[in-house]
């Protein structure tokens, strides 16, 4: 992967001014101790268990995100930018979902064919006209967000439904501090930290009407989900009740938590449960995880979910290429941040241009996610990018294709010494009475040379995310 | 607080306390061991310690023969025998895991870690070269985990929940280290009064940590009727019957529903009958009768707790319930877990 943008050097030895402070400390530290600095780290997470559960191979089994100490570092003036972008962007995205559930304004207007949202798996017939506290659906999205040159920042996809990894921002964070507290005297690095007072306050105006003082829950799907360790960190540090479908009812459509002291009503659910497992009476009924009749409590609006049920029709690749169009069209605004240009494979032309050219294209899975089911051209061999032919020409509908992004790298630590890995940022955005979000987000950095899949499912790592205030 | 979460509490410590009490019966056993004695005696000393956790036939199942060095391996380091220190610190471990959000940093850590230098000592095999030096660590991982619980957690219902599952799991232990010595005495062919039967008592006082208390409580020679008043009757041994039961009382009085009142009194009755009966009544009617009846209200107490506050106090609609109570008895030892479906 020739000329990608180095995120610390602008050229050999010489590291972009806001990278200064921080290269000069790393030059000017022994190997012995950095090595030391990141046997500890690992220790740590290891102690404190922050580990996430793995499917398929070695399932059960619980495995350490590798964590980098070299830190992702971003300028105020940049991150003013993506602040902006992100505001805008989340904004127009649940304006767009409210529409979809209510008057279709931009269906009528033929923005986005009709079929393209009525006839899309995510979308919930079930809410439409369904009144949801201040017409938010989308109160905490997490925005993947990747760079391909100074300034050029790109939206890879908008996660809109449970979107994860503010916990390992926070640990991340947390962990820095610990190994190198020097680093933050003389560095202004903008805090974290009160990330899960945001959240609560955030959560807090989704309740319905009436209670003065909400109880807040963390609906999680137990123990042996991947992130798990989210789930109950989150709650932990709100100083909510972390709970599991079993521990909820619905009676009289009003939700209550089953405890030592009886039944007590619940008026927010923070839920980190797909749409499909919620409520097993109104979506997949063989769902154990869910709550029967939460659905009902919704429609009623005796209870309020973050995120609401149906924000997938937002986040969709299908509807991706769309999202620029939406902010002109409920903002009257010049998108700040840019879209990767998207070809839609249901479309004849774009699934021909596709075709020939696709080993120099990453091509995905319209409903996949966590880097799974997508080809990245440049980096398959001939016989993997026939195999994905044959799948694409069986099903062009479920495909889009992206023109091969030259992802930004950052140094970090691998075998052979330091090397550029390639990153990606992901920004969490609060939206509820206010959009917010606090000045930094998850780093993920694919630690395979050349690799552009971040996940943590797939090898990735994180990094800290600094944020250096002017 | 949330059913489930009062559910993982209680068993994270009762496990936390059956780890500490299986590493306490071993450790007597290995003291026994190290007295002149036959060979069918030293035997006969190691199928006891089985019989009185109900084990002897999974472990006969498993096992060629009977050694120390089969004992210890199944009492600690095997997966499948539910009893184990292994099992124990795991379920410990996942009980903890599963409501990590309610427990403060350094309890959670503690018993994460526990288990971390578990598969340490298992991958070492120290149990094996030095068991008194890996169940000495166990003991003090469980002091540890109940210091930093004492340290550090509000006292709350969790804390409440967390004290109702030790000392119940402790009432439980204690009684059957007890019975150990009691129930199979005989078979010890050991003398009353004699050096023998000395060394015997001595290594249960040990192993409760009772030696020095029982010199400062009796200034007298140790006998068995004094050793089974320490360990049952006496309020302020912090191993005896009598001051588990007085704390289970407590705290069941903090946690007090509209539903507990039975359970309450049933832990109320209990103490009174060991505020009040004198040692020898209790002898009279022969300690084994005793301890079992004893096992008996332990288990009634435990079922009790789970069925007024672990197992969910609104009954769901039928199609609703989601929630199942599972009790097996494994090992002798009721488990009562909330399960989901």
């Amino acid at each position: 992967m020739p000329n990608f943008y180095d995120e610390m050097y602008s050229a050999a030895a010489t590291a972009r001014p806001h990278y200064d402070a921080f290269a000069r400390w790393l030059a000017s530290q022994p190997p012995e101790l950095i090595a030391q600095k990141r046997a500890e780290a690992e220790l740590t997470f290891q102690r404190v268990g922050i580990t996430f559960a793995v499917y398929g191979d070695n399932a059960g089994k619980e495995r350490l995100i590798p964590f980098d100490i070299i830190p992702r570092v971003i300028n105020a003036a940049e991150w003013t930018q993506l602040q902006a972008g992100l505001v805008q962007r989340v904004t127009a995205l649940n304006r767009f979902l409210h529409d979809v559930y209510h008057q279709q304004t931009i269906l009528k207007a033929g923005i986005i064919p009709p079929e393209q949202i009525l006839n899309n798996a995510q979308y919930r017939p079930a809410m439409l006209g369904i009144k949801v506290p201040s017409n938010i659906y989308a109160h905490i999205a997490g925005v993947d967000i990747v760079r391909a040159g100074e300034g050029k920042f790109y939206v890879l996809e908008d996660n809109l439904r449970v979107p994860s990894g503010v916990s390992y921002m926070l640990e991340n964070r947390k962990m820095m501090m610990r190994l190198f507290p020097a680093l933050f005297a003389s560095n202004r690095v903008a805090p974290v930290e009160h990330y899960p007072d945001l959240l609560l306050d955030n959560l807090r105006t989704v309740a319905p009407d009436g209670p003065l003082d909400p109880t807040v829950v963390v609906l999680t799907p137990g123990m042996h989900n991947s992130a798990y360790f989210e789930h109950a960190f989150l709650a932990q540090q709100m100083g909510v009740a972390l709970v599991q479908g079993q521990d909820l009812y619905v009676s009289d459509d009003t939700v209550y938590m089953r405890t030592t002291r009886g039944p007590k009503q619940v008026d927010v659910i923070y839920r980190r449960i797909d749409d499909d497992y919620l409520d097993p009476r109104a979506f997949r009924a063989e769902s154990t995880l869910g709550v029967p009749g939460l659905l009902d409590a919704v429609r009623a609006g005796r209870v309020g979910l973050a995120n609401a049920i149906g924000t997938g029709v937002a986040d969709d690749k299908s509807i991706y290429p769309y999202v620029p169009d939406m902010i002109e069209f409920y903002l009257g605004e010049k998108p700040i941040l840019n879209n990767v240009p998207t070809y839609q494979c249901r479309k004849k032309e774009d699934l021909a241009y596709t075709l020939s050219r696709l080993p120099e294209l990453v091509v995905k899975e319209v409903h996949g996610a966590g880097g799974y089911g997508m080809l990245v051209g440049p980096a398959s061999t001939h016989a993997e990018v026939e195999a994905f032919r044959e799948r694409l020409l069986a099903n062009p509908d479920g495909y889009i294709a992206q023109p091969t992004l030259a992802l930004s790298a950052c140094p970090t630590y691998v075998e052979s010494g330091i090397a550029p890995r390639h990153i990606d940022l992901r920004p969490f955005v609060l939206s509820g009475k206010t959009v917010s979000m606090v000045p930094g987000g998850l780093t993920r950095v694919a630690l395979q040379e050349g690799s552009l899949v971040v996940n943590s499912s797939q090898g990735g790592g994180t990094k800290d995310t600094w944020i250096l205030e002017n | 607080m949330l059913s489930r979460t009062a559910d993982h509490l209680f068993w994270m410590a009762r496990y936390t306390e059956r780890a500490e009490n299986t590493a306490r019966m071993l450790d007597v056993r290995v003291q026994y061991s190290l007295m002149p004695q036959s060979a069918q005696a030293e035997q006969q000393g190691w199928r006891s310690m089985l019989g009185v956790s109900e084990l002897e036939s999974q472990f006969e199942a498993k096992y060629p023969a009977l050694t120390q060095k089969d004992v210890i391996d199944f009492m600690v380091r095997d997966p499948d025998n539910p009893s184990s220190i292994t099992s124990c610190l795991r379920a410990a471990r996942e009980n903890a895991r599963a409501v990590r959000g309610a427990l403060t940093t350094e309890v959670w850590e503690t018993e994460n870690t526990t288990w971390l230098m578990l598969q340490q000592h298992l991958s070492k095999r120290t149990f094996e070269h030095d068991p008194g030096q890996f169940l000495e660590w166990v003991k003090y991982r469980s002091h540890l985990s109940r210091g930093v619980t004492l340290g550090t957690m509000l006292q709350d219902e969790a804390f409440n929940f967390i004290r109702l599952g030790t000392f119940l799991e402790r009432a439980d232990n204690t009684a059957r280290i007890l019975d150990v010595k009691f129930r199979f005495g005989a078979h010890d062919a050991v003398q009353a009064g004699t050096q023998a039967e000395f060394y015997q008592l001595a290594a249960l006082l040990r192993s409760v940590s009772a030696f020095e208390t029982y010199r400062k409580v009796y200034r007298d020679a140790i006998t068995s009727k004094r050793v089974a008043e320490l360990l049952i009757l006496q309020e302020k041994m912090p191993r005896s019957l009598v001051a588990c039961i007085a704390a289970v009382v407590a705290n069941l009085k903090d946690v007090r529903n509209a539903q507990s009142h039975d359970t309450e009194r049933l832990a109320m009755e209990l103490y009174a009958m060991l505020q009040s009966a004198p040692i020898g009544d209790i002898l009279e009617e022969g300690l084994h009768a005793f301890l079992t009846r004893f096992l008996a209200s332990v288990d009634a107490l435990g079922n009790g707790i789970s069925r007024d506050f672990l197992i969910p106090i609104e009954p769901a609609p039928a199609e609703e319930g989601q929630t199942q109570s599972q009790t097996q008895t494994l090992g002798g030892m009721t488990q009562t877990q909330t399960q989901t479906a």
